[in-house]
């Protein structure tokens, strides 16, 4: 009643007529202002000085994935939020992580959760991870326009195939172009360092502490290097956000466990900066 | 030039009302009554697809007896209401009072206007809270009427007696199983007094657990853990919900989206039966 500001109380016909499950293509037809990507865009560029995310890394072990993010975002040379959360879970199977314009990008993380929970209460049965990663990146073209602006929008989606049994990371450009990564990948400003990092230390058979571990060796080298992603903030508290997805569901991590890892793999830095040595041959 | 029939106002509404009554009454009942945990709806529905309640929101759960396609048409309203407010205002803005405003309003508007044929269906919105106290059960019926029930509601076939019997062996805090077990009970007893045994494959079960630790409270009850709960030989001691990640996931089947049955034989059941 509150919500229908246009008419009676009733629900309007637009809500009663059966159609699409989408929940996206329903606003776009009933409230299209409430869509990110019906918003006009000034015809000049102009160029705008908003926070940035930047890191996320992601790696799959046997039975699952980990996402895990840095916690800060950047204003060009400022630190806009030191405790920002960038990595997000989008349903009980998947998580999406976000690097790109903090704003325009929590924004569509937001849309997309709503996506997968309408379709999943409209249909009674849950969408296939292929098809969730397909609608985000119909999203992300959606932002194409603000992209061209400069306020570019690029997620990482994981996810636990429940059809499949395994852990899947897909990976998007800018245009909402989707590649499936085989292992890890990482996304943002850091994601050189990251990968770098992640290709040293990844194996096929981690187990999920593993692979949280390697995740988080992977921010702090990204860290290291990239002024722009925050490494593990002691004194605060401030750790990595890190999401395990299993047969069982996503587990966000809490503060207390990451910080268990982060105290580890500090310890060992205090000895090696670098982290770890791989094998020469 | 021919006069028409005067129909006095009274007699039009009541007809109207009488017709919708009518295929109201010729389905089977849905029973929705708090527990210890939260509030357990049962149905007798053989159909594992066409369901009967539904997840709405976090907390908000809907049941339906009467047409399906008519309550189907009025759920997917309702998750469409229930997500724009949530996605435009915030989660916690979303609630059962809303939402029964919202059913009252259409169900109300759709019986009095002339040129619509009355809604064949009954409503209960019911959103769980963080105690008993707390627990909100709405019962809408097909002329837009509402009514804040408590405790324990029956709707559609023998509505009357069950709610009868639900007076006398309904208690506040019952356990999980328990509470289970006095809706099966009263449920076989509809019709004419004598008791039907009713199996877990006829029953629909779903709760609004509020101990669960997701978001989402709604969880639908099948399978392995419907048959424990039913089972004779269950323990005294509470049966936690939850075993499964997630309910909607669980329980499979994607639910036709449209009408299951055709307009001229209206039937309450989901599904077609002898």
């Amino acid at each position: 009643m509150e919500a229908n500001t246009r008419g009676t109380g009733r629900l309007p016909a637009a809500f009663l007529t059966p159609g699409s499950s989408s929940f996206t293509e329903f606003l776009d037809a009933y409230q299209p202002e409430l869509l990110p990507s019906r918003r006009t865009l000034p015809a000049t560029p102009v160029t705008v000085e908003a926070p940035h995310g930047t890191t996320i890394v992601a790696v799959t072990f046997p039975g699952g994935v980990v996402m895990a993010g840095d916690r800060r975002a950047t204003m060009g040379n400022l630190i806009a939020q030191r405790d920002i959360e960038k990595v997000f879970p989008a349903d009980e199977y998947s998580c999406v992580g976000i690097a790109g314009t903090a704003g325009l990008a929590v924004e569509m993380v937001r849309l997309f959760q709503v996506e997968l929970e309408h379709y999943e209460k409209i249909e009674g049965a849950t969408m296939s991870l292929e098809g969730k990663a397909n609608r985000l990146s119909q999203m992300i073209r959606g932002n194409l326009g603000m992209a061209m602006q400069g306020l570019a929008v690029v997620p990482l989606y994981a996810g636990f195939d429940v059809g499949l049994g395994i852990g899947r990371i897909y990976n998007y450009d800018v245009t909402g172009g989707r590649s499936v990564e085989q292992g890890f990948t990482s996304v943002g400003s850091g994601s050189l360092f990251a990968r770098g990092s992640l290709k040293k230390l990844y194996r096929d058979d981690l187990s999920a502490e593993d692979a949280v571990t390697v995740c988080v060796q992977a921010l702090y080298d990204a860290a290291d290097d990239d002024s722009a992603t925050g490494g593990p903030d002691v004194s605060r508290k401030i750790y990595p956000i890190v999401t395990v997805v299993t047969e069982d569901g996503l587990d966000r991590w809490s503060d207390e466990r990451v910080g268990g890892v982060v105290q580890t793999i500090l310890g060992e830095r205090l000895i090696r900066p670098n982290g770890p040595n791989a094998p020469v041959n | 030039m021919t006069t028409p029939f005067y129909v006095s106002p009274q007699q039009a509404m009541a007809d109207r009302a009488d017709y919708a009554r009518k295929g109201i009454a010729r389905g089977r009942s849905v029973v929705v009554l708090t527990y210890a945990d939260g509030i357990l709806f049962v149905a007798e529905n053989p159909s594992r697809a066409l369901h009967k309640m539904s997840e709405i929101y976090d907390r908000i759960a809907f049941a339906a007896v009467g047409k399906y396609n008519e309550f189907e048409n009025l759920r997917i309203g309702g998750v469409r209401y229930a997500d724009i407010r949530g996605y435009s205002y915030a989660r916690h803005d979303v609630t059962a009072r809303g939402l029964a405003n919202v059913y009252a309003q259409t169900l109300g508007t759709i019986f009095s206007s002339g040129g619509e044929k009355p809604y064949e269906v009954e409503l209960i919105v019911a959103e769980v809270g963080s105690t008993t106290a707390d627990d909100q059960i709405y019962r809408l019926t097909y002329d837009g009427s509402i009514a804040d029930e408590h405790h324990y509601v029956a709707m559609g076939g023998n509505a009357d007696q069950i709610t009868e019997q639900l007076k006398r062996t309904h208690r506040e805090g019952l356990p999980l199983d328990e509470a289970l077990r006095v809706a099966v009970d009263v449920l076989g007893r509809d019709g004419s007094g004598e008791k039907r045994t009713i199996t877990a494959a006829q029953l629909e079960v779903a709760v609004l657990d509020r101990t669960r630790s997701q978001q989402r409270k709604f969880k639908r009850i099948v399978g392995a853990q419907l048959a424990r709960l039913l089972g004779e030989a269950a323990p005294a001691a509470e049966e936690p919900a939850d075993t499964a990640a997630d309910g909607a996931a669980a329980d499979g089947a994607g639910e036709a989206n449209g009408a299951a049955e055709n307009g001229s034989t209206p039937k309450a059941e989901g599904s077609p039966e002898e």
